[in-house]
């Protein structure tokens, strides 16, 4: 039989083993071809002010990437990242006010300060799972609210909970107050864009590098089902809290970046609704693929200042999110991300039908183009 | 050899495994019973998912209930699922390789072992396709080469058949069948479908309401009067 020997070859041929599946020449070629050009025509083409908008979009990547890996990957809903994401841009803040480390180094530790915070958010994840786990990681969203509210967000001078009036040159016009510092090679905001973007590309491959190996494996395992997973050897519990413990290394470092973007830091940017807001920017990116986060932190950062620019409230978005999403559940359950690409196939397909359909057409319009 | 003793387990006033003591001598062993007899509740305290109020079960002269859940994959405990569990998400390679490497086995003989399994059951797609692409048989099939990758001590398989057409039973009997000679362990099948039983168990232990009401050589069992009036009911009532 054809079909048996064609198998048969194929069982003694290098199997395609997980990890090396999809990584393509020519994947990695437009992979890095985009990141070039966001990494220099961005800054060419936008002014000042857009690509701080930017820094904050990659920032907010990195969070969405946090929490799609938990839900996408693992099946835990977490409201609690943008507190996680609090809890790094505080850690670093106070980290770059009291040493004197490089900047880099000083993200690598709010990363692993942070991690240790975040898994204790995640330890519920042990007992609950689905609205319950949801409702307890949004009350200690609350929670980390409330304390950073009253202790008025330390955002430097001396001692562990430094604080200092006034604002910046950049906020309030007063200039009393002193910047978080930046790293020395990037300074400037289109060298800080370009630093922060690197930073959150390192992100994406470390959970590309999880996702394709033996935590990735466990975690698909436990997504589908935890007694399988069980049965299959899997310690479910380590690897419950190795994904929330990745998410909120990731989201550390994500504050980390967030602290040198913004200078200084009020509570009021880490409101317990983004991380609704979050989920829901994350749902219409598309949890079941890295890249979904991308859109979600466009989604997140970008849309409201292009609505403000345009003269639209950015409470609008509250709407479009709420339509956005009930889109998503009904007709795209893979977000964004697995939908426009599948959307544009259709529309060359119906494109290349209509051309074929009149041929007079298609020559008129290929010389009127 | 599997010693089973005095297992009782309670779920508030239910009581599914009622003092039940079986050994299950070696080779493919059949555990039949009707819906309710307290077959797959008997897989779950192997597994480590119930814990029994009382009793104790002897593995190889091991302790098998004082093991952590998930680390009796790594002793040699598999198991299949009455409804079937091979994840989607993954290929075929890795739903088999996942076990192989979360059961502590060396990474240098992993594919080996892992095309070795899928050969096994006679599964001939390619190692890279998606699980979730796939049919119900193939799934099946995919989820007794993981119950049998590297060399598993103890095999459970819960209704292995469930939802296949006849033809399809009989060819996954016959891979069942030759688990014990491939891999030296021990089976044992969970089914209320006499004929997948028949074919593939030496011996049969049947349990009716948490109790082991017959055991021994597979062809007696299934005579036996209690057995038939276990299954089909007798107006003097079980």
């Amino acid at each position: 039989m054809a079909a048996g020997t064609a198998t048969a070859t194929g069982l003694r041929a290098p199997v395609p083993i997980s990890g090396l599946r999809d990584i393509s020449i020519l994947r990695v070629a437009v992979i890095t071809a985009l990141l070039l050009l966001v990494l220099f025509g961005l800054p060419i083409l936008n002014s000042n002010f857009w690509i701080q908008v930017n820094t904050q979009v990659a920032v907010y990547a990195i969070t969405a990437l946090g929490l799609g890996l938990l839900m996408g990957r693992v099946g835990l809903v977490s409201l609690g990242q943008i507190a996680v994401l609090a809890l790094g841009a505080w850690v670093g803040a106070r980290l770059l006010f009291a040493t004197g480390v490089p900047f880099a180094v000083v993200l690598v530790m709010t990363g692993l300060i942070t991690m240790v915070l975040g898994t204790l958010i995640g330890l519920p994840a042990l007992r609950l799972s689905g609205l319950y786990l949801a409702l307890v990681t949004l009350m200690l969203a609350g929670a980390i609210a409330v304390v950073l509210a009253s202790t008025d967000f330390p955002n430097g001078g001396s001692g562990f909970l430094g604080h200092q009036e006034g604002g910046t040159e950049a906020t309030s016009g007063a200039g009393t107050a002193e910047t978080i510092r930046r790293p020395t090679i990037a300074e400037s905001s289109d060298s800080y864009f370009r630093y922060t973007v690197i930073a959150t590309a390192l992100m994406f491959l470390l959970v590309l590098a999880h996702v394709r190996s033996k935590p990735g494996r466990a975690w698909a395992a436990i997504r589908q089902s935890e007694p399988a997973a069980l049965a299959a050897g899997v310690n479910v519990t380590l690897y419950k809290l190795w994904a929330f413990a990745l998410a909120a290394f990731i989201t550390g470092i994500a504050g980390g970046l967030l602290a040198g973007e913004n200078g200084v830091l009020f509570n009021y940017q880490f409101p317990t609704e983004d991380s609704i807001i979050l989920l829901a920017v994350v749902l219409m990116g598309g949890i079941y693929s890295i890249w979904g986060a991308i859109i979600a932190g466009a989604f997140m950062r970008l849309l409201p200042e292009l609505l403000n620019n345009w003269g639209l409230p950015a409470d609008l978005l509250i709407i479009l999110f709420g339509v956005g999403i009930l889109q998503v559940l009904l007709t795209a359950p893979a977000g964004l991300i697995d939908q426009v690409p599948k959307d544009l196939r259709r529309l060359g397909r119906f494109l290349k039908r209509q051309v074929r359909g009149s041929p007079g057409q298609s020559a008129d319009a290929a010389e009127s183009g | 050899m599997i010693e089973v003793e005095n297992l009782e387990v309670r779920f508030g006033g239910v009581t599914p495994i009622d003092g039940m003591t079986v050994t299950f001598p070696g080779g493919t062993c059949g555990l039949i019973g009707p819906n309710g007899a307290g077959k797959t509740t008997f897989f779950n305290v192997l597994s480590g998912f119930v814990k029994p109020a009382a009793g104790s079960v002897r593995a190889y002269g091991e302790d098998l209930l004082a093991m952590a859940d998930f680390r009796r994959a790594r002793w040699g405990l598999r198991r299949t699922f009455q409804t079937e569990q091979a994840i989607e998400e993954l290929s075929v390679y890795d739903n088999v390789a996942m076990v192989h490497e979360h059961s502590g086995l060396s990474r240098a003989s992993r594919r080996e072992d892992v095309l070795g399994a899928l050969e096994f059951v006679g599964l001939k797609m390619n190692p890279g396709t998606r699980t979730g692409t796939l049919g119900a048989r193939d799934r099946r099939l995919i989820e007794v080469a993981r119950a049998v990758v590297g060399q598993p001590r103890l095999v459970l398989l819960d209704e292995p058949a469930a939802g296949l057409p006849d033809e399809e039973t009989v060819q996954l009997g016959e891979v069942i069948k030759r688990i014990p000679d491939h891999m030296g362990g021990l089976v044992v099948l969970v089914d209320h479908d006499m004929s997948l039983v028949s074919a593939c168990c030496q011996t049969t232990a049947v349990l009716d309401f948490g109790k082991l009401i017959a055991d021994g050589p597979t062809e007696e069992v299934l005579r036996e009067e209690q057995v038939m009036r276990a299954y089909l009911g007798t107006e003097n009532g079980a």
